[in-house]
């Protein structure tokens, strides 16, 4: 009748490879081909700068509420990289960094956020799910899509992601349970930027660590440095492939934080310090991954301005076409397109209703 | 043609769905082993192993939301949630998503998965699980809301409802999960979903209703034949939603008369919504004010006093001679 420890083997690592001042441990140096980082350090900028954009644009009027990314570019971008396009995409409200990289349009995202219900329709059928805004509430969506393509043998995998708060709900340890139960290949990324809207990390959950919680699943879990692009990439490297080849699912805490408010609906000032952001500001992910990248000769500073040069116009094109595409698009009739597979004949009714009403008010205004 | 009980017809629905296609996949609580608690996927694990009949943890969130992502990505999952009172835990689940991927993702995503949950009281059974809450469901743009009131149709609208492209809660009255037999064919059969059925037709006045209050309602009408001479149309919804109201506002401008009979809570119940549509429809056709033989606005009580509750044959026939009257 003993009273011992059960399992002492329970351990967590914490991973930071470059840090806030570009020193680089090389031990842990990731093998990402010099094609790869460039490319990388362009969607870092560019997230920064479409979010820059955003902010300006819903300053202006011309968007509505937004949840700006700044500051979690590393941890966004580091996760995705190592997915390929056959992996299915579940991202919370605010990866836009991420969605860009999955192949979303900039237009598509400006669309939505103007109030474009347009602005969720891709070039393409990407396998990727639209954002969720219900806090954690994707987190068993790829959990089932992890089930699903399981059972038909092929080795992709889903990655999800959500905040230090979407840890507290229940979606999350519900989708937790099941993917580890079932061995599924999913990566649960935990974007734990410290705030989640007024409630710091320390009054969301009592736990020292995020990635702790992959214990209690009998999954492993990781935390690593979120602002440093080469851990959250070599992490998530690291889980990838061992869902790929039937190692089950991951929870990678990527620690980082939200340099911006919560949503543009919401003034960050009532509830934290500007000393606290200062601190992180100096953590900032993207001038240290310019120094690795300039230490290893593949960065200077004239390709770093060609690099925003080419973003700036990138993004005034994608406002340009977003702007255009308003114009044409937002019938209010559309809005019975999409209800059901086929639309029963009382929303039909229905439809014919508002048709008629839309007539009239365009008689009389132009009548 | 064999006679079946329903749990042994939407047993055939589901082992000859899932016999066609490999996309069909049971999940939920005890559905695997055990075969479910009412028996309903019954013989699927050995038959098809536990790939395809997969026992869950205690999660119905994580259920419903796991179903979602198996259908997004191509399967076709029928889940089943132990007791319709446990389902407000995947409720969110089922208003946030399965009713909007379609919509949110302009037509890219569908979300072709059944929601099979036991519904109604009658069975003496504990608190949370004799609630009639249809209208939870029905509410929700983009979901289907299917009940069915007997053996043949329950595995017909089954079929039906697995087939279907778009989310289907499908609510089944354990009150009448092994209450009586019908003939059902070994063949395939379904019925279209969104379509209404007379099941007795009549002059006199028009009774409606669905699932387990059918059988009452029904016994009324003989009953108001065979002692006062009176001949009620019956008919049966088994979608509660899209509703078809074109079924029985033909009927009513018929008859004149109409009742609505559903073991749900009266008020905002799913009567509200068939008289307002007999109101815009059939208004000048009605020689009474139309009844509701219903719930009451309570929690379902205690097996002690549940038959009090549930609407049955008597209160059914009370009403509508207090109508015929008029």
């Amino acid at each position: 009748m003993p009273k011992k420890k059960i399992d002492p083997a329970y351990q967590l690592e914490y991973l930071a490879i470059l840090d806030e001042k570009g020193k680089l441990d090389e031990t842990l140096e990731p093998d990402i081909p010099d094609e790869l980082l460039l490319k990388l350090h362009r969607a870092m900028l560019l997230g920064r700068r479409f979010d820059e954009r955003l902010l300006n644009l819903q300053r202006q009027g011309r968007i509505g509420t937004f949840a700006p990314i700044t500051g979690q570019e590393a941890a966004q971008l580091g996760a995705v990289a190592p997915l390929r396009p056959s992996d299915w995409f579940a991202p919370s409200f605010r990866e836009t960094a991420a969605e860009l990289w999955r192949g979303r349009k900039m237009e598509s995202v400006i669309l939505a956020f103007a109030g474009f219900a347009e602005g969720a329709i891709s070039e393409t059928k990407l396998n990727n799910l639209p954002v969720a805004i219900p806090v954690a509430s994707q987190i068993p969506h790829a959990v089932g899509i992890a089930w699903a393509m399981k059972y038909r043998g092929k080795d992709d995998v889903a990655m999800t992601f959500f905040g230090d708060g979407g840890t507290s709900e229940g979606d999350f340890h519900e989708g937790m349970n099941l993917a580890a139960l079932y061995q599924v290949p999913v990566i649960f990324i935990c974007q734990n930027n410290h705030w989640a809207i007024s409630i710091p990390r320390s009054r969301q959950t009592h736990s020292k660590t995020i990635a702790q919680k992959a214990l209690a699943y009998d999954m492993p879990g990781i935390q690593v440095d979120g602002n440093d692009v080469l851990a959250v990439y070599a992490a998530a490297q690291e889980a990838v492939e061992r869902a790929r080849s039937g190692g089950g699912p991951t929870l990678i805490e990527c620690v980082t934080y939200r340099m911006m408010m919560h949503t543009t609906a919401d003034d960050p000032k009532r509830y934290r310090r500007d000393e606290e952001v200062e601190v992180w500001k100096k953590r900032d992910p993207l001038p240290r991954f310019q120094a690795y990248l300039k230490a290893k000769g593949l960065l200077s500073e004239e390709q770093i301005e060609a690099v925003e040069e080419g973003i700036k116009g990138e993004i005034q094109a994608a406002v340009d076409r977003a702007e255009t595409q308003m114009e044409a698009a937002g019938d209010p009739l559309d809005m019975f397109d999409h209800a059901y597979a086929e639309l029963p004949s009382f929303l039909e009714e229905q439809r014919e209703e508002l048709r008629e009403e839309l007539a009239a008010i365009k008689e009389e205004t132009h009548g | 043609m064999a006679k079946m009980t329903m749990v042994q017809a939407l047993n055939l629905a589901l082992r000859q769905e899932m016999e066609k296609d490999d996309r069909v996949i049971v999940l939920g609580e005890d559905v695997g082993v055990d075969g479910g608690v009412f028996r309903v996927t019954d013989g699927l694990f050995e038959q098809f192993g536990e790939s395809r009949s997969l026992d869950t943890p205690l999660a119905e969130s994580g259920i419903v939301g796991m179903s979602i992502g198996m259908a997004v990505y191509g399967l076709r999952p029928v889940c089943e949630i132990q007791f319709s009172g446990f389902s407000y835990f995947n409720f969110h689940q089922i208003e946030s998503h399965a009713a909007r991927l379609r919509w949110r993702s302009q037509g890219q995503l569908n979300v072709p998965m059944v929601l099979r949950t036991p519904y109604g009281g009658g069975v003496r059974a504990l608190e949370h699980h004799s609630e009639s809450r249809e209208v939870f469901y029905a509410h929700i743009p983009g979901i289907k809301m299917v009940i069915p009131s007997g053996p043949r149709n329950a595995r017909a609208l089954l079929v039906a409802a697995i087939r279907d492209p778009d989310p289907v809660i499908f609510f089944e009255g354990k009150a009448i999960y092994r209450a009586f037999r019908e003939e059902v064919p070994e063949e395939e059969e379904t019925l279209a979903i969104g379509s209404s059925q007379v099941v007795r037709e009549g002059k006199d006045l028009t009774m409606i209703s669905y699932g387990a209050m059918m059988r009452p309602t029904l016994e009324a009408a003989e009953e108001l034949k065979e002692k006062d001479g009176v001949e009620a149309e019956v008919i049966d919804l088994l979608t509660i939603s899209p509703l078809d109201h074109k079924c029985f506002v033909e009927s009513v401008t018929k008859t004149g008369r109409a009742m609505v009979i559903h073991e749900a809570p009266r008020s905002f119940g799913p009567g509200a919504e068939v008289v307002s549509r007999l109101m815009e429809k059939a208004f000048y056709y009605l020689e009474a004010p139309i009844s509701r033989v219903t719930g009451f606005d309570l929690t379902i009580p205690l097996f002690s006093r549940e038959k009090a509750y549930l609407p049955g044959v008597r209160r059914i026939i009370t009403s509508a001679r207090k109508m015929l009257k008029n």
